[in-house]
């Protein structure tokens, strides 16, 4: 048991290790495609340091949104960008050395706000038995959806509408370009992950209820299956190509949750404040279409604006 | 107990698959060698610690999973190094390599 627990020892020291050197090499890299990849990287091995530290909600949302969307994000940012490899860096030596001392300040002073946190942790686990003690009227099973949904409800509506907002930001900078000229040996992959990522998405929706999993991840899923469609060329990338429907989509996970939140209000309960019967379809009819809002919002981001007008 | 022993094995093995292409990406001259030895000694590898890791599963749809899993980065590896190798093909004969 000693030896298991030495060995999980070295194996969080190396991961801490790792984890350290590729944010120092991603940032500090001048190339900016291989800033990129080393990103993605630290994105995995994030994702492998969350599981290591039990929480493998977040480890999925790392893996799907912060190494995959993130990573597709970047990529199609880079190849919009036209001047590549312009060294946009300040270069005189006053200019270095004052950023290296602000950020040695901002530092410390990081450090020692989490470090001045640790005595409260104890606080954090007694709010943990809390979550649980009320598990029963959440209408889920699983603590971490009940957070989200339930008792912090109000945190993930706003997530939603920073969401949105963004989305119309990018939909303001007009249409997309041309789509990609790809291989048939690609076209194929899709044909196949495609189906299978739908399925995944609306597994780990489901999943969510009693296990790791919920909106974000599932939308996640969708967004990926979203960006491989654009990739093996689909103009559209499987989304409507009726435009109310695209606007009904992006708006419907913020708009339903806004309006149950709203109606429970008028209801006399409170705003947000599920009736204990009813939670979990409350929950399940929300997640469901934050999902297809995320998905569509995600896929749309990384396509960069409005899709071209006339059919694919 | 010879499960486990057969888990050990075959974890084993497939760690020496994994080293191995890793020295190759690390050794080999050019890219092509280099995706050649990757995707081939990564898949059998990953084949390898499936399988012992199979030894394991406590239920068939565990098996299954595992299995599935495996299927999934085959496939992926292998388009992954198809599309990489083709791209590098076409810079190489001087084609257009804008798209």
């Amino acid at each position: 048991m000693n030896l298991l627990d030495g060995l999980w020892g070295i194996l969080d020291l190396l991961l801490v290790a790792v984890l350290l050197l590729l944010a120092m090499a991603a940032v500090l890299s001048s190339d900016r495609r291989r800033s990129m990849m080393l990103f993605i990287v630290f994105g995995l091995v994030l994702a492998l340091v969350w599981a290591r530290l039990h929480a493998p909600d977040i480890a999925l949302a790392e893996a799907a949104i912060g190494a995959g969307l993130g990573g597709a994000l970047l990529m199609a940012t880079l190849r919009r960008d036209t001047h590549q490899q312009t060294d946009q860096f300040p270069q005189h030596p006053v200019v270095l050395w004052g950023a290296g001392v602000l950020v040695m300040v901002l530092g410390t002073m990081i450090a020692w706000g989490l470090f001045s946190v640790l005595p409260t942790v104890e606080q954090t686990w007694r709010k943990g038995a809390a979550v649980d003690a009320h598990l029963a009227f959440s209408g889920v099973s699983h603590p971490v959806t009940a957070v989200l949904l339930n008792f912090r409800a109000w945190d993930t509506l706003l997530e939603l509408a920073v969401l949105l907002a963004a989305i119309l930001g990018i939909r303001a900078l007009g249409y997309v370009r041309s789509a990609y000229v790809t291989e048939a040996a690609f076209s194929q992959l899709a044909v196949w992950l495609v189906p299978l990522l739908i399925l995944m998405a609306g597994y780990v929706l489901w999943a969510g209820a009693h296990s790791p999993g919920g909106a974000f991840q599932a939308g996640a899923l969708l967004a990926g299956a979203g960006i491989l469609l654009r990739l093996a060329g689909y103009s559209h990338a499987g989304l409507p190509t009726t435009r109310w429907l695209v606007r009904l989509g992006l708006v419907a996970g913020t708009g339903v949750f806004l309006l149950v939140g709203l109606g429970l209000l008028g209801w006399g309960q409170g705003f947000l404040h599920y009736p204990v019967a009813y939670a979990k379809w409350w929950i399940l009819l929300i997640e469901m279409l934050a999902t297809v809002s995320i998905g569509m919002t995600l896929t749309l981001a990384f396509m960069g604006g409005i899709p071209q007008k006339e059919a694919a | 107990m010879i499960l486990d022993a057969l888990s050990v094995l075959l974890l084993v093995l497939g760690l020496f698959f994994f080293v191995s292409g890793l020295l190759g990406l690390w050794r080999f001259p050019d890219t092509f060698a280099r995706l050649h030895a990757l995707t081939k000694a990564d898949n059998l590898g990953l084949g390898l610690v499936m399988t012992g890791l199979l030894f394991q599963v406590p239920d068939v749809l565990w098996a299954i999973k595992f299995v599935l899993v495996w299927l999934l980065a085959l496939v992926a590896s292998a388009v992954n190094a198809h599309l990489i190798a083709v791209f590098l093909h076409r810079q190489q004969e001087g084609h257009d390599e804008s798209a």
